[in-house]
């Protein structure tokens, strides 16, 4: 194998799994150190630079971060990222003399954002202090998008939500709320510099079967009914709810009717309980709150008596494992199954939606109904338009919604000074700082905790599912996030190997908990993985491979299981083994303001 | 040295021996040795060995004297038998735990300091008495734990880290181990565990004195352009005698040999240490060419490494003794007083 570039960014990038797995790139190990450090404003600065919304992301964020963390490998619980991040956003002090300045005086372009969800709030965020104007346009009469009207209270308390709202709004956004676009045609007319559009995936998907038509009035789709509950339109749900689908969505509505009356609510799924899309936290806490989720069984009809619904037929499958590792589903032979039903919440999926959009207005939709985007730069096929959040790619979460739109400001500001949207793009970059403070004192705390996860308190079970403000998860309190912190295994602190100082006397192989460093022969990849101290069978990590020593040999790493306990370098007697800290450069529209 | 505890926790897959052990379950407390030390490279070939060979870890007897050599039983085996003595007197305790319980393994580690100047007559001795155990010497040539000063194996004109010329002849352990009695006599080098790892398993599994001589470099003293015990230098003039390769009698052998340069030698416990690439004017059974061999590289300034005699019959001090198998601190005490008939008996035969 070749050398090891690490001047390569993405090189340490990729080692530190949770950053890399981050849409946005959160450096998590820095702002997990300033937790540990009581610095608790620091590290909400740290979030809020590269997600925006740490302390909405930290009670709802779909932790990416989570199953990539290298404790998955080394043992088996991840780091509680997402808890630490609301903990540093729990905590924190006073943020605003953190806030970019805004100039008063305006550079004389005018954009213009189409919804008022996390995308178009982070894009504006991005070019406000670059001295845009900026206006967004709402229909709703309050800003937030889906992370207000589709997640219930007792996950998301409104407080949280509103300030980091605010915090944006506050920044000098021209608002239009209770403004509903009808005509894209019409937008351009206006003629703003540029346009974004971060109109989210508001359409829930529908299921027309047998029946369907008759009992209209006791089906709701189920991010409609969230809507309107969110909005205080609907604050009662009566009889037996069936909740069909197995999503976050249905999760959340199966919850929500719990808290609103209902006598029982059931949750029924067509696919299998490993494969169902909602994240496994709110599938145990679903379950934990009494609400029974019945897999395999697709919907066959709506059963009525006049007009009235009386419940659903269900037939029976069972998942069956193909070739290619994928679940395919074959009748398992039993009886279909009537469950009886008073009301019924579709949340079976939800596509982006856009009728407002002529589609001779200049912008090219693909097959799907999806628009044709450059995957970079986020412009759509009319170049002063920009998409981002679901209504791009279709529905994905909030983290990917302040990646695109960290993207896509960029790209706005380039387009509007007459830059090339992608070779005038800044680049990324990668610092690496040494942590050796001298003799065995390194500036992190290097030392491998072996506490397994900490669990989270749960507000009292009775008084939460009596009332939907109540937020069911209570966060770590300082101490517990203290020691969670502990656990992080600081994986942007880097062993750097430095091979002109090596004089091989092996002290790093013998003293490196994980059997990671093997000095052996060269050879290629597949071969080199199969002879090391320990087998790299983990093909998606990279093995760091050095020039060539004076014994003919290499020093080959697998990052696989690597601690980051420094131990390597604690033992080297020449420094060729170094801790340094990396510090990935991802850029954002803030590198340019002066 | 450091005092950072190596964390417990290790590599999910790292593979598992005979009795469910693993490399790590062979580990000992955290040295103390300055960092890079080679004496700590010594240890992880022990433990290398031990784990591969699945030994119960304690079922071993550790005995060291006095240096840096000698701390380091501490940083290996963790749960076996230890004696740390005095100064130079390793042989004498290991001699004592050898004759009371010959069905331990008896590990002795020294060093140059320690066998070759205030030891060196007890050396000698339990070299002479054949006790089966391997004796490993950790040879820095200089005197660590002192701050550098030479040992009697540093060569002449050697130089100490400031650059004062070593006037002494040097005391080579090799040789007089080969002239004295030793069974096994190997010489290998710290840096080079795809050799030292192999001989020291086929010395746990001779049955009588294997000598083991490795050069370990002091990274703090003596591990510089002047020295011969340096890493550099001992890479720069190692005379790599054969590759050696170990098959427990539970392996097969497998892979094809050339009987031109390969030689397999059977240890009596039914495993075979096969050293291939042997230099061709090299026999490992010759007692006196493995002397003269030594000596003559020497002159070149070359450091000759691998087995460097072995003779698989030699007898141990128990053979020689006559003593029973049942090891000494098992024996009853109807074992041991057989009774007023026995002694009749005994008398009888004196008259």
């Amino acid at each position: 194998m070749k050398p090891t570039n690490i001047q390569d960014p993405n090189y340490f990038h990729k080692v530190v799994d949770c950053q890399w797995a981050c849409p946005a790139h959160t450096p998590v190990p820095e702002y997990i150190r300033l937790i540990a450090q009581e610095r608790y404003t620091e590290a909400y600065m740290l979030n809020w630079d590269s997600n925006v919304f740490p302390g909405i992301l930290g009670r709802t964020c779909d932790r990416p971060c989570e199953p990539a963390c290298r404790r998955v490998r080394t043992e088996e619980k991840p780091v509680a990222i997402c808890r630490l991040k609301r903990v540093a956003a729990d905590h924190k002090g006073d943020i605003r003399p953190y806030m970019p300045r805004v100039p008063t005086a305006k550079n004389g372009k005018r954009i213009a954002l189409l919804g008022a969800g996390p995308a178009s709030l982070a894009v504006a965020r991005d070019l406000l202090p670059l001295g845009y104007e900026v206006h967004l346009f709402e229909k709703d009469p309050a800003g937030g998008g889906m992370m207000r009207s589709q997640i219930p209270a007792f996950r998301l308390p409104a407080d949280v939500l509103e300030e980091e709202v605010d915090l944006i709004l506050d920044m000098g956004v021209e608002c239009h709320f209770g403004h509903e676009i009808t005509s894209m045609k019409a937008m351009l007319e206006m003629d703003f510099d540029a346009y974004f559009v971060g109109t989210g995936a508001p359409r829930g998907r529908d299921l027309k079967l047998p029946g369907r038509e008759e009992v209209d009035e006791h089906i709701s789709i189920g991010i409609d009914w969230l809507s309107s509950v969110a909005f205080g339109h609907t604050d009662s749900i009566a009889g037996n709810v069936i909740v069909m689908g197995g999503g976050n969505t249905a999760m959340d509505c199966c919850r929500t009717s719990k808290r609103l009356g209902a006598d029982s609510v059931t949750v029924v799924v067509r696919s299998a309980f490993e494969v169902m899309k909602a994240s496994d936290w709110e599938k145990e806490d679903a379950m934990s709150e009494g609400i029974p989720i019945i897999n395999n069984r697709p919907p066959k009809e709506f059963v009525h008596e006049n007009g009235k619904l009386t419940g659903v037929v269900f037939g029976c499958v069972k998942p069956v494992k193909g070739d290619d590792g994928r679940l395919r589903y074959e009748p398992s032979g039993e009886d279909d199954v009537f469950l009886p039903a008073d009301h019924i919440l579709m949340a079976i999926g939800q596509e982006n939606h856009c009728p407002w959009i002529e589609r001779d207005a200049g912008i090219q939709f693909d097959k799907w109904d999806c628009p044709v985007l450059d995957e970079v730069t986020l412009q759509s096929t009319h170049p002063k338009v920009f998409f981002g959040g679901d209504s791009a790619f279709g529905p994905e979460n909030i983290i990917w919604a302040s990646a695109h739109a960290h993207q896509a400001a960029i790209s706005i500001h380039l387009f509007c000074q007459g830059q090339d949207l992608k070779a005038d793009r800044p680049p990324e970059g990668v610092n690496l700082i040494s942590t050796k403070m001298g003799i065995h004192e390194w500036s992190y705390d290097s030392e491998h905790d072996p506490a397994v996860r900490y669990l989270v308190p749960h507000a009292d079970k009775r008084q939460a599912l009596g009332n939907i403000k109540i937020e069911v998860e209570l966060g770590f309190d300082k101490r517990l996030g203290a020691k969670e912190a502990q656990r992080c295994l600081n994986c942007d602190v880097q062993t750097v190997f430095t091979d002109r100082l090596c004089i091989e006397c092996d002290a790093c192989v013998d003293i490196c908990p994980m059997d990671c460093i093997s000095f052996t022969e060269n050879g290629d990849e597949a071969e080199l993985r199969q002879r090391l101290m320990a087998p790299a069978v983990n093909g998606d990590q990279d093995l760091y491979v050095s020039g060539n020593l004076p014994t003919n040999r290499v020093m080959v790493k697998d990052e696989d299981v690597c601690l980051h306990c420094g131990l390597c370098a604690e033992r080297c007697p020449t420094n060729a083994w170094d801790m340094q800290r990396s510090v990935v450069h991802i850029p954002q529209l803030g590198s340019y303001a002066q | 040295m450091t005092f950072v505890v190596k964390p417990r926790i290790r590599h999910p897959q790292l593979p598992v021996n005979d009795l469910g052990l693993t490399r790590r379950d062979y580990e000992g407390a955290v040295s103390t040795l300055c960092a890079g030390c080679g004496h700590d490279s010594v240890s992880a070939a022990i433990v290398a060995a031990c784990a591969e060979l699945s030994l119960p870890p304690h079922r071993f007897a550790k005995i060291s004297g006095i240096g840096c050599s000698s701390k380091t039983p501490s940083y290996f085996l963790n749960n076996s038998h230890g004696f740390n003595s005095v100064h130079g007197r390793m042989p004498s305790v290991a001699t004592g735990a050898n004759l009371a319980n010959r069905s331990l393994y008896c590990v002795g580690v020294s060093g140059d300091g320690d066998s070759a100047s205030i030891g060196l007559g007890q050396f000698a001795h339990i070299v002479r008495r054949r006790i089966n155990m391997v004796y490993i010497v950790d040879n820095n040539g200089t005197y660590g734990l002192t701050k550098g000063q030479f040992s009697a194996t540093n060569d002449r004109g050697s130089t100490s880290k400031k650059g004062v010329p070593n006037l002494y002849e040097p005391i080579d352990l090799v040789s007089m181990a080969l002239q004295i009695g030793a069974g096994f006599v190997a010489r290998s080098f710290s840096g080079d565990k795809k050799q030292l790892v192999p001989l020291i398993k086929a010395a746990l599994a001779h049955p009588g004195m294997a000598f083991l001589d490795v050069i370990s470099p002091c990274v703090a003293f003596n591990n510089h352009n002047g020295s011969t015990k340096s890493f550099d230098y001992v890479r720069g003039h190692s005379e790599r005698l054969m590759e050696a390769d170990f098959v427990a009698p539970s392996e097969e052998i497998t892979a094809d040999y050339d009987p031109g340069t390969t030689e397999n030698v059977r240890l009596p416990d039914g495993s075979i240490l096969r050293l291939s690439k042997v230099a061709r004017d090299f026999d490992v059974h010759d007692r006196i060419g493995a002397l003269e061999y030594v000596q003559r590289s020497q002159e070149r300034g070359e450091v000759a490494t691998g087995l460097l005699y072995v003779d698989p019959d030699a007898a141990d001090c128990h053979d020689i003794l006559g003593t029973v198998e049942t090891p000494l601190n098992a024996l009853t005490e109807a074992d041991l007083c057989p009774g007023e008939a026995a002694l009749e008996r005994l008398n009888e035969s004196f008259r």
